[in-house]
């Protein structure tokens, strides 16, 4: 079997209903991780489909302004632009040899939930997306994106009309249809085997960037940096140097202040204390009396009240160090990096991008790798409306 | 023999099912809570389950979600759950009294404090609804300690081993969920109740209450035909949204007739 803690975080706290299914995606994935035929076949649509490997980038202007060597890992280029189709894709593939025909899932920014329906319909899956009212309003590209691949989205009203709300819906349709629907998770949280099984599709974004750092610059990166939202991307990223002697910085949202309901930072802010949610013992935000607080971010990918469970553990164990930054850092690191590389990143992972140009003198002449998680497409109108505002 | 035991024991005797009606607490008030589960036991329900409202009911339906909404806003906290059921007790209320949860809110008021914290209110079981046996080690021995009854859920997806393990870790009686989805009122009982509810009786002695769906005196009536107890909670739930200062006394005599009218 598979282990299902990190430490003391993790497990599978879900209605029993869901224990069965649970045990049974266990099985199924526990099978395919060690199956060539799986294996070969996912590699070979990673390849072929995503476009993978995807490159790692200098980016020298940037580097040449901040004293210190960006690279960014390129995951805003692979197909449908953003790292989740890796594990879309990879969950799909398990649909398949499950039997099962009908797929849910939650998505924020819209991006898991593309990679979901594109996923699906390559597979010829019916799918259906959960995502709250108000993602919907700020993330209208890829809700049309998403009905244009065959998907149905259903607008979720309950709530703070959010992420977290998206889950709460994706799952009480889940619990429901159990036995002819998969639940596709999109980030590294849930219950047990969820956040082993997407850190492993995720795996290689960090292992190719470990190999194009020692055939390129050579060696080992110094520092490696990512956005922190449920924790997909960054722990995509770390997996393959967990070993190493290299460090790793996760970025969560800072919001606009540190007032419960301001931001969606479970480390660093206040509100945070370990709980359970959606299956899984993690550090949640979360009031004196265990309700679960509302967050802000103006990325919808980062508004989440928990984070992955291993990396509440590797938060404990010391081994990444997490950080935030707030709205109107993100926003000016992303008109900042689209005028000195040409490149729009999604709005999650200009959070990684502000933090290291905050932190410009003290990474001075250090290698940094920066997972650049999504590109920023579907970003135009908040951004647009921010600048307006600040205008 | 606990009350919860004690009353499934008359039931049995008498030759009916017992009743269990759900109420979220807090809604539409604390205080209109404390009245309502007076009607319920002059009304004739055999066990009062009182949830705990959470900011995220994920084995909840539109009404037991819009219940759970309301007690927040007004305030409803686990720590004043149970001062309600001190208070009930106080009043005079002798039905059994079982905490229904889901797992954040005890953990936040302490998992190790609760069970003794809810004996001394006056609780006789509790129910955390994303707790599954194998992660509820702790929490069933600190129950045991106390003389807490752990009701825990069966559903149609349960492996048979695993309802073996169920009814021996429930004590007053197991909840069996008799459908695939999430709480709220059904036009029938599903084909699922009648072969889940057998399959537990198999599994052990412990009695079963069959819940999810059940609205009508017709449904209590089927349901009854095959369980020890029978849940209704949306359909009352429900009932206080629409009529906030109704008779639960009445609605529940009238969801009884069902199984009252039985030679």
């Amino acid at each position: 079997m598979i282990p299902g803690l990190f430490g003391q975080w993790g497990g599978r706290y879900v209605p029993e209903t869901l224990v069965a299914p649970l045990d049974e995606l266990e099985a199924a994935w526990q099978s395919a991780r060690h199956d060539p035929d799986f294996q070969g076949e996912y590699r070979r649509l990673l390849h072929e489909y995503v476009g993978r490997p995807t490159p790692l980038t200098f980016a020298a202007r940037l580097s040449a302004e901040l004293g210190f060597s960006l690279w960014l890992k390129r995951e805003d280029l692979c197909h449908t632009g953003a790292h989740k189709i890796n594990n879309a894709l990879g969950q799909a593939l398990l649909v398949k040899r499950l039997g099962k025909h009908r797929v849910v899932a939650e998505t924020g920014a819209g991006q898991h939930g593309v990679a979901t329906a594109t996923a699906c319909a390559l597979l010829g899956l019916e799918c259906v997306v959960y995502m709250g009212a108000e993602d919907m309003a700020r993330q209208a590209p890829n809700v049309l994106r998403m009905r244009l691949l065959g998907a149905e989205v259903r607008a979720v009203d309950g709530g703070s009309r959010t992420l977290k709300d998206a889950i709460n819906e994706a799952m009480r349709d889940w619990v429901t249809n159990v036995r002819t629907t998969h639940y596709l998770l999109g980030s590294a949280l849930g219950p047990h085997p969820f956040p082993t099984m997407v850190r492993d599709f995720h795996a290689v974004i960090g292992e190719e960037a470990k190999r194009q750092f020692a055939t390129g610059p050579g060696g080992l990166p110094d520092l490696l940096v990512a956005c922190v939202g449920g924790g997909s991307n960054a722990i995509g990223l770390f997996h393959a140097f967990l070993d190493d002697p290299v460090a790793c910085v996760g970025v969560e949202a800072g919001g606009r202040g540190d007032g419960a309901g301001e931001h969606a930072a479970r480390f660093a802010g206040a509100g945070a204390a370990p709980g359970v949610l959606h299956g899984t013992r993690t550090y949640l935000l979360q009031d004196a009396a265990g309700n679960v607080l509302p967050t802000h971010s103006v990325s919808a990918g980062l508004d989440y009240p928990a984070i992955g469970p291993e990396h509440a553990f590797l938060r404990d164990t010391g081994r990444v160090r997490y950080e935030r930054a707030g709205d109107d850092e993100a926003l000016a690191a992303f008109a900042r990096l689209a005028r000195s590389e040409g490149i729009l990143p999604a709005l999650e992972s200009a959070h990684a991008v502000a933090w290291v140009i905050r932190e410009a003198d003290s990474l001075r002449g250090r290698r940094v790798v920066l997972n650049l998680s999504g590109r920023g497409d579907k970003d135009l109108a908040t951004v647009a409306a921010a600048f307006e505002a600040g205008r | 023999m606990s009350r919860i035991d004690e009353r499934f024991a008359a039931c049995r005797a008498a030759g009916r099912p017992a009743f269990v009606a759900y109420l979220t607490a807090g809604d539409p008030s604390l205080a209109r809570t404390l009245g309502a589960c007076f009607e319920l036991e002059r009304g004739g329900a055999d066990v009062i389950e009182l949830g705990v409202p959470f900011s995220d009911p994920i084995a909840d339906g539109p009404v037991i979600q819009r219940a759970s909404e309301r007690a927040l806003l007004r305030g409803t906290t686990l720590a004043k759950v149970l001062e309600l059921v001190r208070e009930a007790r106080a009043g005079g209320l002798a039905v059994p009294v079982v905490l229904f949860s889901y797992l954040n809110p005890l953990l936040s008021f302490g998992l190790d404090a609760l069970p003794a914290a809810a004996r001394a209110a006056g609780c006789d079981g509790a129910l955390v609804t994303d707790l599954p046996g194998e992660e509820g080690a702790g929490w069933i021995a600190a129950c045991r300690a106390v003389d807490l009854d752990t009701v825990f859920l069966a559903a149609p997806t349960s492996s048979p081993a695993r309802l073996v393990s169920i009814a021996a870790q429930s004590r007053g009686f197991v909840y069996a969920v008799s459908r695939t989805g999430v709480t709220g009122e059904q036009v029938a009982l599903s084909d699922d109740a009648g072969p889940l509810v057998a399959r537990l009786h198999a599994a052990g002695p412990t009695p079963v209450a069959l819940g999810f769906g059940i609205a009508t005196p017709e449904q209590v009536a089927e349901a009854g035909a095959v369980a020890d107890g029978v849940v209704v909670g949306s359909a009352l739930v429900r009932f206080l949204e629409e009529h906030p200062e109704g008779d639960l006394a009445e609605r529940v005599r009238w969801l009884r007739s069902g199984i009252d009218q039985k030679p």
